[in-house]
């Protein structure tokens, strides 16, 4: 008997080639502009040669090192406050029956969707300078306190991110099955003692994971503090302000703060792996908890603090549509209530709304066929070559849009390719940024579907590659689209990287909402920001009816 | 306190369903008593509500003579094996079964000597500081057991607690419960569906349906004796036949057999029959049929037959009883053993056989 195995030859496929154009396309849209920056930001201006000289400035410069410690002390704000506020609406919202807890949840959702900015903009409206309440307590004395700084910051962000401490949370609660909390119950631990020895400990790496995404989601946010910040500098207005500020640009400096916030962002992301997902209890929910019945003032109360927090978070999506309608001079008086915010912008600005709707669409094109090819091979072609993917696609994750944003002028603003200023490098941005929400939702979708029906389909003669697009493909659709809605959505509100990359030609409706505000023009920003709210809301109710409610957002 | 379990017209109502429906139940002392019946019968319903998390509609629960109806879960002293047994995730092996002596303020230094030895009862002492994840689906159970019973309980519950396991640990598992409940001597309250897990490992059993007990006895009373046809034909295979009791209180069958079964009351009229695989056989004279499939099982041999009216029957024959096997398609006549079968009033489905 001969001792000799038959190999197969190997000849590559269909998957060999997607897995090697996926890998050259991130590598070179992530991973070469990401070296430009790192090279970019051990060279300086100053110093010949290689040299550690903008780090030690960094580090020595309070101007410098104080945006790092002020933006971690935002974070870290932040993530308190928006703990203290997400887990008890959390907790209320799946335990008691809580009048309209599904249009509350909606609105929760939808006040994470909205474009960050916008809040901050609704904001100065109302406590600004020349805001309303603020007015409103002068005429009765009163001195409103100020939304400028990092007060106003860390208040804005609160608003705008304890809906992601909420979702965790309530995902966490309703996966616990109600037999744990009544194991308790029946050995003996009262209410409390049970909350606090069962229920929290096994919600804690969901809470936990909540306040990972607030905290990277503050740590990249530019639009708010740059709008509030004033004096107040956090690191990615430092960021921009080196890189943009027509006195001294220095792309060497913005590089190294660039690699500095991405190091912030993999610590914090390290943190999660080694922490949060190791703790992450598996739980099978035979019984989802019950709700218990309240009634009278009790329920009142119950209610009462979420109607609040929903209502003041939703609150800069009504002033921002209201002060659409609302035409002023140029020195704030109010000349009426009419159409004309709206003729102004089409007229000046249609250009950017064209853009953004038409960058966005082209994005989600690409993040739709991309993120069906990339779920599969993440779900069903597991391996050394995936695991590479997975970890590419997810990169985006701890680079902030603005730094996305440098990384890819610095390493596209040269031959052999020139791309700086064109609608290209727009797009590109989108898509590496926002393709993560897409394959994210592909392949939980993917995980639920049995692989024995496209096995029947091979069995059945047909390709493996036929039965890819006409079987698989179109079981996915519905997980990979609801995923892409919400990419189009962030899409259409990107605003971080936008304000990086645009050109005069190629400006969006999220860049021109940001110009308008520094101008002072309310009006039209209200404007320009209610067609992004109303085509928000629209796609949101199109995931809502795609996904028949069940929305997973995190 | 005695530790018996005396419930009395226990009612649930969900919305217009009624899942209790003036339920009596008296749990000896000391006793393994089963709640059997299909899903929605309402057993896991009434064992809930002896714990404590279902509401009383209706009806006095007992632990003794003390009334616990409005004592909250956490004070009733029950210990429960829940059905996905419940393990805290983030406690380690001898944490969970720390915690409710923890929550009775058990001294520090008496805590860990009484978790041991309960870890060694259910003999996995060596897996004391396990997480939950590393633990397979039997160890998780024997936790949930220690658990349960290292509080000492007056009353311990079950739900369906073997019903993830896979069948040969079932059978293991049912084992260790019956043998430990012996050695603890603690009352038990066990809710199951499997009629051959219930019939093993009880000393009483009650058969629920829709809300109802349809019968309370030892596991070979109900399966000897059964009240009436559901508890029949849920308890092991029944033939069912519908036959005439005549005014001599004769029982005929389709004017082919008439046999005197033994009544405990004088009745007339139409009548119901139902008789266990082993309770029929092949006779000279009789119900006359053709041997549909013949089926050799070792210890003893199973035959379809079909009645010449069309009606299937399932006989049982034991090989050291027989010498001949018959064969298929071969003709025979049925006949039944007066003393075993039992008689119900075709209408009330009321037993009449003594």
């Amino acid at each position: 008997m001969k001792n000799e195995t038959v190999k197969s030859k190997w000849r590559p496929d269909f998957w060999f080639f997607t897995k090697l154009i996926v890998i050259v396309v991130m590598c070179l849209f992530i991973i070469y502009p990401f070296y430009t920056i790192i090279t970019k930001s051990i060279f300086s201006n100053k110093v010949e040669g290689v040299t550690l000289y903008n780090f030690k400035r960094f580090f020595t410069k309070p101007y410098y090192y104080k945006a790092l410690l002020r933006s971690l002390f935002v974070c870290l704000m932040t993530v308190l406050t928006t703990t203290l506020i997400g887990v008890p609406v959390a907790y209320l919202m799946t335990r008691y029956n809580i009048p309209g807890k599904n249009i509350l949840h909606i609105f929760i959702i939808m006040s994470l969707m909205s474009p960050p900015f916008i809040g901050a903009y609704s904001w100065i409206i109302l406590l600004g300078r020349n805001g309303i309440f603020a007015k409103l307590l002068n005429t009765i004395g009163l001195t409103a306190p100020t939304i400028y700084g990092r007060g106003g910051i860390i208040f804005v962000f609160t608003l705008h991110l304890f809906p992601y401490i909420y979702l965790y949370t309530s995902g966490a609660m309703n996966s616990i099955d109600s037999s744990l909390e009544e194991a308790g119950e029946n050995l003996g631990m009262n209410k409390l003692r049970r909350i606090w020895t069962i229920t929290l400990p096994v919600i804690l790496p969901s809470i936990l994971a909540g306040c990972v995404m607030v905290f990277m989601t503050c740590l990249a946010d530019f639009g708010t503090p740059m709008l509030l910040g004033e004096g107040y500098v956090v690191l990615p207005v430092l960021v921009y302000n080196e890189y943009m500020s027509e006195s001294a640009v220095n792309p060497y400096m913005a590089s190294a703060l660039s690699v500095i916030i991405v190091l912030c962002s993999l610590l914090v992301l390290v943190f999660q792996k080694l922490v949060i997902d190791k703790r992450n209890y598996q739980m099978s929910s035979l019984r989802p908890p019950q709700e218990i019945q309240l009634h009278g003032w009790k329920r009142f109360l119950a209610s009462l603090p979420i109607y609040l927090i929903v209502f003041i978070a939703f609150l800069p999506q009504i002033v921002v549509v209201c002060q659409s309608f609302v035409e002023r001079s140029f020195s704030g008086v109010v000349k009426g209530i009419n159409l004309n915010n709206y003729r102004s912008i089409m007229s000046r600005l249609g250009g950017n709304i064209r853009n953004t709707y038409v960058f966005s669409l082209i994005a989600i094109v690409f993040i739709i066929i991309v993120g069906i090819l990339v779920s599969y091979i993440l779900v069903r072609k597991k391996g050394k070559v995936a695991n590479f993917i997975d970890l590419l696609i997810m990169f985006p994750y701890v680079i902030p849009g603005s730094v996305l944003g440098i990384g890819l002028i610095v390493a596209f603003n040269r031959k052999p390719i020139v791309l700086v200023g064109t609608a290209a490098i727009m797009i590109i941005s989108y898509v590496i940024r926002k393709l993560p929400y897409t394959v994210r939702s592909g392949t939980a979708f993917l995980y639920q579907l049995d692989p024995s029906v496209e096995e029947a389909s091979i069995n059945l003669g047909v390709s493996p590659m036929k039965t890819f697009f006409t079987v698989t493909a179109r079981m996915m659709l519905p997980g990979v689209m609801s995923g892409a809605v919400l990419s189009w959505i962030t899409c259409i509100n990107e605003l971080s990287s936008s304000i990086m990359l645009y050109s005069g030609k190629t400006s969006t409706i999220a860049v021109a909402i940001y110009q308008e505000v520094v101008r002072m023009s309310d009006g039209t920003a209200g404007a320009l920001a209610t067609i992004l709210t109303v085509t928000t809301i629209i796609s949101l109710v199109i995931v809502f009816r795609l996904t028949k409610g069940k929305v997973k957002i995190v | 306190m005695s530790n018996e379990v005396i419930i009395k017209n226990a009612v649930k109502k969900y919305g217009d369903f009624t899942a209790l429906n003036g339920v009596s139940l008296d749990i000896h002392e000391g006793e393994f008593f089963t709640l059997l019946g299909p899903s929605g019968c309402g057993k896991t319903t009434l064992l809930r509500m002896i714990a404590g998390f279902n509401s009383i509609e209706g009806g006095e629960f007992y632990f003794g003579d003390k009334l616990i109806n409005d004592v909250p879960a956490h004070k009733r002293d029950i210990g429960m094996v829940f059905q996905n047994y419940a393990i805290f995730p983030h406690l380690d092996v001898k944490d969970n079964v720390a915690y409710g002596l923890k929550a009775r303020n058990v001294p520090k230094n008496q805590i860990a000597p009484k978790v041991k030895e309960a870890l060694e009862l259910v003999q996995i002492a060596h897996l004391a500081d396990r997480k939950p994840n590393e633990l397979s689906g039997g160890q998780q159970q024997r936790v949930a057991l220690a658990r349960a019973f290292v509080i000492e309980p007056s009353v311990l519950l079950m739900d369906e607690p073997l019903s993830n396991l896979d069948a040969k640990l079932r059978v293991q598992m049912r084992t260790v419960i019956k043998k430990l409940q012996r050695r603890l001597g603690i009352t038990t309250i066990y809710v199951t569906h499997d009629q051959e897990e219930a019939l093993a490992i009880s000393d009483r059993i009650a058969v629920m349906k829709d809300g109802h007990i349809m019968q309370i006895g030892t596991p070979s009373e109900i399966y000897a004796k059964p009240q009436n046809p559901f508890v029949a034909g849920f308890i092991g295979v029944s033939n069912f036949l519908d036959c005439e009791v005549d005014k001599d209180g004769m029982t005929v069958i389709k004017n082919e057999l008439k046999i005197k079964v033994p009544l405990r009351k004088p009745y007339a009229g139409a009548a119901k029959l139902s008789a266990r695989p082993e309770q029929l056989f092949f006779s000279k004279e009789g119900m006359p049929g053709t041997v549909q499939l013949s089926t050799f099982l070792g210890d003893f041999i199973e035959y379809e037959v079909k009645l010449d009216d069309g009606q299937e029957l399932i006989i049982n024959e034991y090989t050291k009883d027989t010498s001949e096997i018959h064969t298929d398609g071969e003709k025979v006549f049925i006949s039944f053993d007066p003393d075993r079968v039992s008689l119900y009033e075709a209408e009330t489905e009321e037993v009449i056989s003594q």
